[in-house]
């Protein structure tokens, strides 16, 4: 299985850069969350990656040969915008672009109707698109993106509009596609889900990545934060400390990380002050996360 | 599971495979196919029996057996059709009358001619034997001169007045100007269907989306090419249905005359420019389609070509059939775009030789690669742009 690679992609739509130096990678067996606002430049990274667009300047790779029209049938793409035909029947139109990408027509159809089968709409395939339901719509959407059992996925907000059953059977099949060595790239605004699923997250502002690496990675860089649960307003807390948030649910403070064991000095300020119930350190979560490095950058340019 | 190299031509026989099947068993290409053949055979059956007309059928006795001659000699001079029928007696003769069978039965062919009908003698009968009495009694009276009836006969038949044309008489029949029409306003409408088949299929897969997903593994003229050949090759089966059943009823019938229409050139001409105005039109309107998003704006953008369209088909129908060697008719015959209409009715109207349909066939040909390339440059462009239309010029600027 290959390592996807996005070397300094820039691409332009007129005086708009939507992609300005872009780069990351995704290992075998490793399901990468691309995360941004909506215009960052996620679908016009993946159209790129699967040539439908053309960048400006930069390469993708393929193991390290750039990525070409043979790479490319062996990646399972879905598309930001929903697209089948509407009339056409859902098993045939799987079959139909699982040979365009390189089946033979019997393998085609026994592929298409286990995906189907597996993503519960096995049901399904003698009838139009036009008829099913979004979800279902969904559904099938993946399945043309698996049923030429691609070695790698490009999958553009496969999340969106599903119910929390169809998330689940999702996120398996990533998991599993991933487990089998596939590098999985999707992205997606539910920032928990990507938290849950991914083994490394890539945040796109503005056409550049402002953060790549593992959820854990990212947030080491953040100053740890404890949070207090005990003596009322904030007095107490000793110099050094800076005090994030003060309210019912606790003080939160930033600990200077320079000093070792300074978590320890803030506790024991706190139970001079007054009795303690809760005393934990405060775990950034991927939206904090991404709200700190997009509001980050915006101070940077303001600045 | 091993996914082979998809070659260039496997890819765009797959997606022409998948027109084809989209539309030969969609219920409205069925159906109109269907309807279109029935109406030409159900015209063809019409005609046959309502146009045509048989001999009349006049019988002689053998008294008057001598008359048959100068009978059938009288009516093809007056272009009426008579079949004369030997009846060994009155009796007879009479109860074939009561049947039908005879149209007239002549009794004698003394001095004067006497006749019996069933009920009354039809028109071309009356003038038949009007002019066969008046040449007797002529003879008679030529006789009576001490002439020779049968020199003054000689003399009259020979005497015709010398005519002068100021124009060319025209040498066609009604069954040469039917198959002009019809050749025309069929290629018209097949254009105009299966044109707008192409602009449709290529928005729907834009506005739906799937194009991104075909782009993806297949390069965009591919799929232009697979969508133009799929619909065409749709087009041509109805064509043909329709071309055979034609040519078909009017052999079958014979409902034209073959020696001044060639029933099969005509037809197998017909087809040949049924394909070419179809590749020009549909490039140009596959061109034109990949520029907007929306079915509803399919239909401006592709005005220009309709425009283009109308102009050969209306000077077609309204000139060609009546003046084929119109200095316009001719002119366009040949212009590509114009001449997938126009020629194909000057062939069947007889004022287009081969070399002549030939030379206007090689002036298509030639324009085929430069469509190819700007309809190719505009799908490529347009095809993965959407939103607001976009501009001719644009894209091939682009």
């Amino acid at each position: 299985m290959p390592r996807l690679a996005v070397d300094r992609l820039t691409k332009a739509y007129g005086d708009k850069v939507a992609l300005d130096q872009t780069s990351f990678e995704v290992a075998p067996g490793e399901i990468f969350g691309f995360v941004g606002s909506n215009g960052a430049g996620k679908t016009t990274t993946m159209r790129i990656i699967l040539g439908v667009l053309q960048p400006d300047s930069g390469s993708v790779t393929w193991d390290g040969e750039p990525v070409g029209a043979d790479h490319r049938r062996r990646i399972g793409y879905m598309p930001e915008e929903r697209g089948l035909y509407p009339k056409m029947k859902v098993g045939d139109q799987l079959a139909y672009l699982a040979r365009l990408y390189g089946l033979s027509a019997a393998d085609a159809r026994a592929s298409m109707e286990r995906w189907t089968e597996r993503l519960g709409v096995g049901e399904r395939i003698g009838d139009a698109v036009e008829v099913l339901s979004l979800g279902n719509q969904q559904r099938i959407q993946l399945a043309a993106a698996l049923t030429h059992e691609p070695e790698a996925l490009v999958l553009d907000e496969p999340f969106s509009g599903l119910d929390p059953v169809a998330v689940d059977v999702m996120s398996e099949v990533l998991r599993e596609r991933a487990g089998s060595g596939v590098p999985v790239l999707f992205s997606s605004h539910q920032l928990d889900l990507v938290e849950r699923l991914c083994d490394r997250v890539g945040i796109i502002r503005d056409g550049r990545m402002v953060a790549v690496g593992t959820v854990d990675e990212l947030a080491r860089h953040d100053t740890p934060r404890w949070v207090v649960q005990g003596p009322a307003d904030a007095t107490w807390v000793p110099a050094g400390f800076r005090v994030v948030a003060d309210d019912a649910a606790g003080t939160v403070v930033e600990v200077p990380e320079t000093e070792a064991g300074a978590e320890q000095r803030l506790l024991a300020a706190a139970l001079a002050a007054g009795p303690v119930t809760t005393f934990t350190q405060q775990r950034p979560s991927l939206t904090d996360l991404y709200r700190d490095v997009v509001t980050a950058a915006t101070e940077e340019e303001t600045a | 599971m091993s996914n082979q190299q998809l070659g260039t031509v496997e890819a765009i026989r797959l997606v022409a495979g998948r027109e084809i099947r989209a539309k030969v068993f969609a219920k409205s290409f069925i159906w109109t196919t269907i309807a279109t053949v029935a109406a030409i055979i159900l015209g063809g059956v019409l005609y046959s029996f309502l146009g045509s007309s048989e001999p009349d059928r006049v019988g002689v006795l053998p008294a008057s057996a001598a008359l048959g001659g100068p009978v059938e000699s009288v009516s093809t001079a007056s272009g009426t059709e008579v079949e004369i029928v030997d009846v060994a007696d009155r009796e007879r003769g009479e109860q074939m009358l009561r049947d039908g069978d005879l149209d007239v039965l002549v009794l004698s062919a003394d001095e004067e001619v006497s006749l019996l009908v069933a009920d009354e003698l039809n028109s071309s009968l009356t003038s038949v034997f009007a002019a066969l009495a008046q040449q007797q009694a002529l003879s008679g009276e030529i006789e009576e001169l001490g002439g020779d009836p049968s020199r003054v006969g000689e003399v009259v038949a020979t005497a015709a007045p010398t005519v002068e044309a100021l124009e060319e008489p025209a040498e066609r029949d009604g069954g040469q100007i039917a198959a002009g029409f019809i050749a025309g306003i069929l290629i018209f409408m097949a254009l105009m269907t299966t044109g707008q088949m192409v602009a449709q299929g290529v928005v729907e897969e834009k506005s739906s989306r799937v194009v991104e997903l075909l782009l993806a593994t297949l390069r965009p003229w591919q799929l232009m090419a697979g969508k133009v050949l799929g619909i065409g090759a749709v087009g041509l089966i109805q064509v043909v249905a329709i071309v055979v059943a034609a040519a078909g009823t009017a052999l079958g019938f014979g409902l034209v005359d073959t020696s001044s229409l060639a029933v099969g050139p005509t037809a197998v001409w017909a087809l040949v420019w049924f394909v070419l105005g179809y590749a020009t039109y549909a490039l140009a309107m596959a061109g034109l389609a990949a520029l907007v998003s929306r079915q509803e704006d399919v239909g401006s953008a592709l005005t220009p070509v309709m425009m283009l369209m109308m102009v050969p088909y209306i000077i077609g129908v309204s000139v060609a059939p009546w003046d084929p060697d119109n200095v316009l008719v001719v002119v366009l015959s040949y212009i590509p775009f114009c001449s997938p209409m126009l020629m194909p009715m000057r062939i069947a109207l007889g004022s287009a030789s081969t070399l002549e349909a030939l030379l206007a066939v090689g002036l298509t040909l030639v324009l085929l690669p430069l469509l190819v390339w700007l309809a190719g440059r505009l799908y490529s462009r347009g095809v993965l742009r959407t939103g607001a239309r976009i501009k001719l010029l644009a894209a091939l600027r682009s």
